[in-house]
């Protein structure tokens, strides 16, 4: 395990979303306070519909909160326009999506080349970087293949290749392994471990425990806000590594 | 609850639920009504006025005129003999005149004309007694002008003019059948238009103006025992046997030849609106395929809804029938009105004429063929998602997957080079190369008829002019006759041309809202990755505007092949190159308009909410 860097990544301050008014008012994400430092692998659990992918959404600048305060290192994100919060996910952020949310007319070389290219960088730049990349992942062999040729756990490691193209600061993986098999879900993890090992700050939305047990600290939420955190040590400590058997 | 009303239910609840898309539709299909409505209404107004007309002023079945080419005595006494004899010919029933005529310049309002000035007695003559619609008959001191000469030139009872710096009063505004008056030039001293503007004056008048650098002629108006056989009673008086050839003295025109100098101008309206049907029908398709198209994706998992709860393939086309041919139908309704409010305007005879043309010409078959082609319509819309229906599983439909998107390699290679807005724009276009192409027909189809009706426009100016006028408007002092008839041509292209931008414009409105939906995981694919809302817009914007582009070039030539088409043959002048430049130009550039308001709303969806969506 790598030492935590003691920079914050991310740094939020009563962050809150709601939706509707009055009687049918939703607080889907209810003053939540989070430090996420440089480095660490954090781990978001909980039931359906607690608000964990609208939190990751509002860390990632997809989506605007409704109140509070949201830091990415020294930038602001609450009181950025759409442009800001563009070039900071162009350049800062990388997104794994349980959908892969991959172009399905461009091959998984192109599709990690993609990101480069938005960040206005020579496409020879984003061919090396990509080819670098898929190598990284494994799948230097299907670098031409379209997605629709590809598993779900290959399209998968296209996506978190695609999510590191632009070298972020935060990678956020919602559900990741949601749509995989077994086997694919262990490539995934194995991947996640060795992105984490490398130094690259990682949260996790997931609901595979065994997810969770590789990240420094799990957080559980409910109802929108946090009501368990527990830091790890490798995954073998603290109740999840009971419950997955792994403490001791 | 029986199947029909089952049916109607479904029907108007889907109706009810897509409101805005059912009123494009409407719009759509009410244009191209529009359209056939004006186009059937047109039919075979042209002679309809002139034989009005001719009633009611005892119009000649044949005049003869002996204009005089050269200098020589006043009196012309050569011109008089050539056309006194034609009055004891055997087939003449009854004739007036000879009239003395003189060749005035005459002024009025700022205006100088040359004007043909036919001498007449104050008693009415037997035939060609010229209708008042004004004042009073011919008097010492009077004259009475033409009417569409007079509303040219903004003339009323009692304005006073000057015929060969003589004062005059105007003592009546008239109209006659017996001389092509509308449609033509009143160019002064041009022996390329011998009807010049008209006014009747007493003979006495008519005679003193007579000069031997420009005598008199004469007009002889006859009656014949068999008006049907007046062309060939004119064609007895050329050497060449055929009147229209005739360059001598006297010539002799038929009444047939009249009616058709004075239908002219409606039969150039037709060839006009007739080019703009064949173009708004084709562009009410290109529209009716996109609505379809993109209502068919929609309807996908409905059909599949309906196949799980037990309807046939049968009943899921007669609801999608239900609902097509109620829109179609009222579209038609609505077509049937604007035409007949519209048409009107199109086909009102010239001043010159008495009696209206549009309103007879809506009958029971108009109705008939609009109605059948709105049902046609809501048949064809009906006919593929019913057999997509058919042949879908209902495990595909209730899937909803949608079509997936084409892959261009040497596209995505090639925009890998561009800025983002370009690279966006290149590969949205690339994945729907179907809906790109729809885009360039649509807009060539559009700018083809703007061409068209300019070249049509060169072209009539041409005629008017000779071809050393380019085309632009030699809007001079002598032209006022010009001015009147191309002001009802340009009342004509104007309607067409707003028919034709609007569908176009409507057009290109659900081509970019298609696209916006169609690409709407993609655009939120790019925003995650960082694609400013600008660029994107942008990105949606430019995959509009450069089939538009491609579209705008190629209707240039393709408005010039319309419009020679159209005229069969009768050739094209070339409107000047900044107006085709300029077409090119708005084209793009109302494009980049109209696309960017869909194109900005796809581009500011919160990206968040359609990645769920998606995901789920």
């Amino acid at each position: 395990m790598t030492a935590i860097d003691t920079e914050l990544a991310i740094r939020a301050r009563d962050l809150r979303k709601e939706y509707g008014s009055a009687e049918g008012l939703v607080r889907a994400v209810n003053g939540v306070n989070i430090d996420i430092a440089r480095g660490e692998a954090l781990a978001i659990m909980g039931p359906s519909g607690c608000g964990k992918s609208t939190l990751l959404h509002l860390l990632g600048g997809l989506d605007r909160a409704s109140g509070g305060e949201l830091w990415m290192r020294d930038l602001r994100l609450d009181q950025m326009n759409e442009k800001q919060l563009a070039q900071l996910r162009r350049s800062e952020i990388g997104f794994v999506f349980q959908a892969f949310h991959l172009m399905d007319e461009l091959t998984a070389r192109e599709n990690v080349e993609l990101p480069v290219l938005l960040a206005g960088r020579p496409q020879s730049e984003a061919r090396r970087r990509a080819t670098e990349l898929l190598g990284e992942v494994g799948l230097s062999d299907r670098a031409d293949h379209l997605p629709s040729a590809l598993s779900g756990g290959q399209r998968q490691r296209v996506a978190i290749a695609r999510a590191l193209a632009n070298e972020p600061i935060v990678v956020l993986a919602d559900e990741p392994t949601g749509n995989l098999d077994s086997a694919a879900t262990l490539d995934v993890l194995e991947l996640f471990q060795r992105i984490h090992t490398a130094g690259q700050t990682l949260v996790i939305v997931t609901h595979d425990e065994r997810i969770a047990a590789t990240a420094d600290r799990l957080i559980t939420m409910r109802d929108g806000a946090f009501v368990d955190e527990t830091v790890l040590r490798g995954g073998t400590v603290g109740p999840l590594g009971a419950y997955l058997g792994l403490e001791g | 609850m029986s199947r029909f009303v089952l049916i109607l239910r479904l029907a108007a609840r889907d109706f009810r639920r897509r409101r805005g898309e059912a009123a494009m539709l409407l719009v759509v299909i009410a244009a191209a009504t529009t359209a056939l409505t004006l186009g059937l209404v047109l039919r075979g107004v042209t002679t309809q006025p002139y034989e009005q007309t001719r009633q009611l002023t005892a119009g000649p079945d044949a005049v003869a005129t002996a204009f005089p080419y050269h200098s020589g005595l006043p009196s012309n006494p050569t011109g008089l003999a050539k056309v006194s004899p034609i009055a004891q010919a055997p087939d003449v029933r009854a004739s007036s005149g000879p009239f003395p005529v003189a060749f005035p310049v005459m002024t009025a309002h700022g205006h100088t004309d040359a004007v043909l000035a036919e001498g007449r007695s104050s008693s009415a003559a037997l035939v060609d007694q010229p209708k008042l619609t004004q004042g009073s008959w011919v008097r010492p001191g009077g004259v009475v002008v033409e009417r569409s000469f007079a509303d040219a030139l903004g003339i009323h009872v009692g304005d006073q003019v000057i015929l060969n710096g003589r004062k005059f009063h105007v003592a009546g505004i008239a109209v006659t059948a017996a001389l092509p008056t509308s449609g033509l030039g009143f160019l002064e001293a041009s022996s390329r238009w011998p009807n010049p503007g008209l006014v009747w004056l007493s003979k006495a008048a008519a005679r003193s103006m007579a000069t031997r650098a420009q005598p008199l002629g004469y007009i002889l108006d006859v009656k014949l025992a068999q008006p049907a056989e007046a062309e060939s009673f004119a064609n007895r008086y050329t050497a060449s046997g055929n009147y229209r050839n005739n360059t001598g003295t006297p010539y002799v025109m038929p009444w047939q030849a009249i009616s058709q100098q004075d239908g002219l101008l409606m039969r150039t309206d037709q060839k006009i609106l007739l080019i703009g049907s064949w173009l708004l029908g084709l562009l009410a398709v290109g529209s009716l395929a996109i609505l379809v198209g993109g209502r068919m994706a929609e309807q996908r998992r409905r059909v599949g809804l309906l196949k799980a709860v037990g309807a046939t393939p049968s009943f899921v086309a007669s609801v999608l029938l239900a609902e097509y041919l109620g829109i179609a139908l009222a579209a038609a309704a609505l077509g049937l009105f604007l035409g007949r409010l519209v048409a009107p305007l199109l086909t009102s005879p010239s001043t010159a004429m008495l009696g209206t043309a549009g309103a007879p010409q809506f009958t029971v078959e108009t109705a008939a063929i609009v109605l059948l082609a709105a049902v046609i319509v809501a048949g064809l819309a009906t006919v593929v998602p019913a057999l997509r229906a058919a042949r879908t599983s209902t495990v595909d439909a209730l899937a909803d997957s949608s079509s997936p998107p084409k892959r261009r390699s040497w596209l995505v290679t090639r925009s890998a080079r561009l800025p983002v807005s370009m690279l966006l724009a290149v590969r949205v276009g690339a994945r729907r190369p179907r809906r790109v192409l729809l885009n360039v027909l649509s807009i060539a189809v559009t700018v083809s008829g703007i061409a068209a009706l300019l070249f049509a426009r060169a072209t009539i100016a041409a005629s008017q002019f000779g071809s050393d006028t380019s085309g632009s408007a030699n809007f001079n002092q002598f032209d006022v006759g010009f001015v009147s008839k191309t002001a009802r041509e340009d009342q004509v292209l104007l309607i067409v041309s707003i028919l034709l931008v609007a569908l176009a414009a409507v057009n290109a409105v659900f081509i970019t809202r298609a696209t916006v939906q169609d690409s709407q995981h993609t655009s939120a694919i790019m925003r995650a990755l960082g694609v400013e809302p600008g660029q994107l817009t942008a990105g949606l914007s430019v995959a509009q505007v450069l089939p538009a582009f491609a579209g705008a070039l190629i209707g240039i030539p393709g408005g010039f092949a319309l419009f020679t088409l159209a005229n069969q043959g009768g050739g094209a002048s070339q409107p000047p190159a900044w107006w085709l430049i300029a077409v090119v130009a708005a084209t793009v550039i109302v494009i980049a308009g109209l696309t960017s308001i869909p194109a900005s709303w796809g581009a500011r969806r919160p990206v968040a909410e359609i990645l769920q969506a998606e995901a789920s």
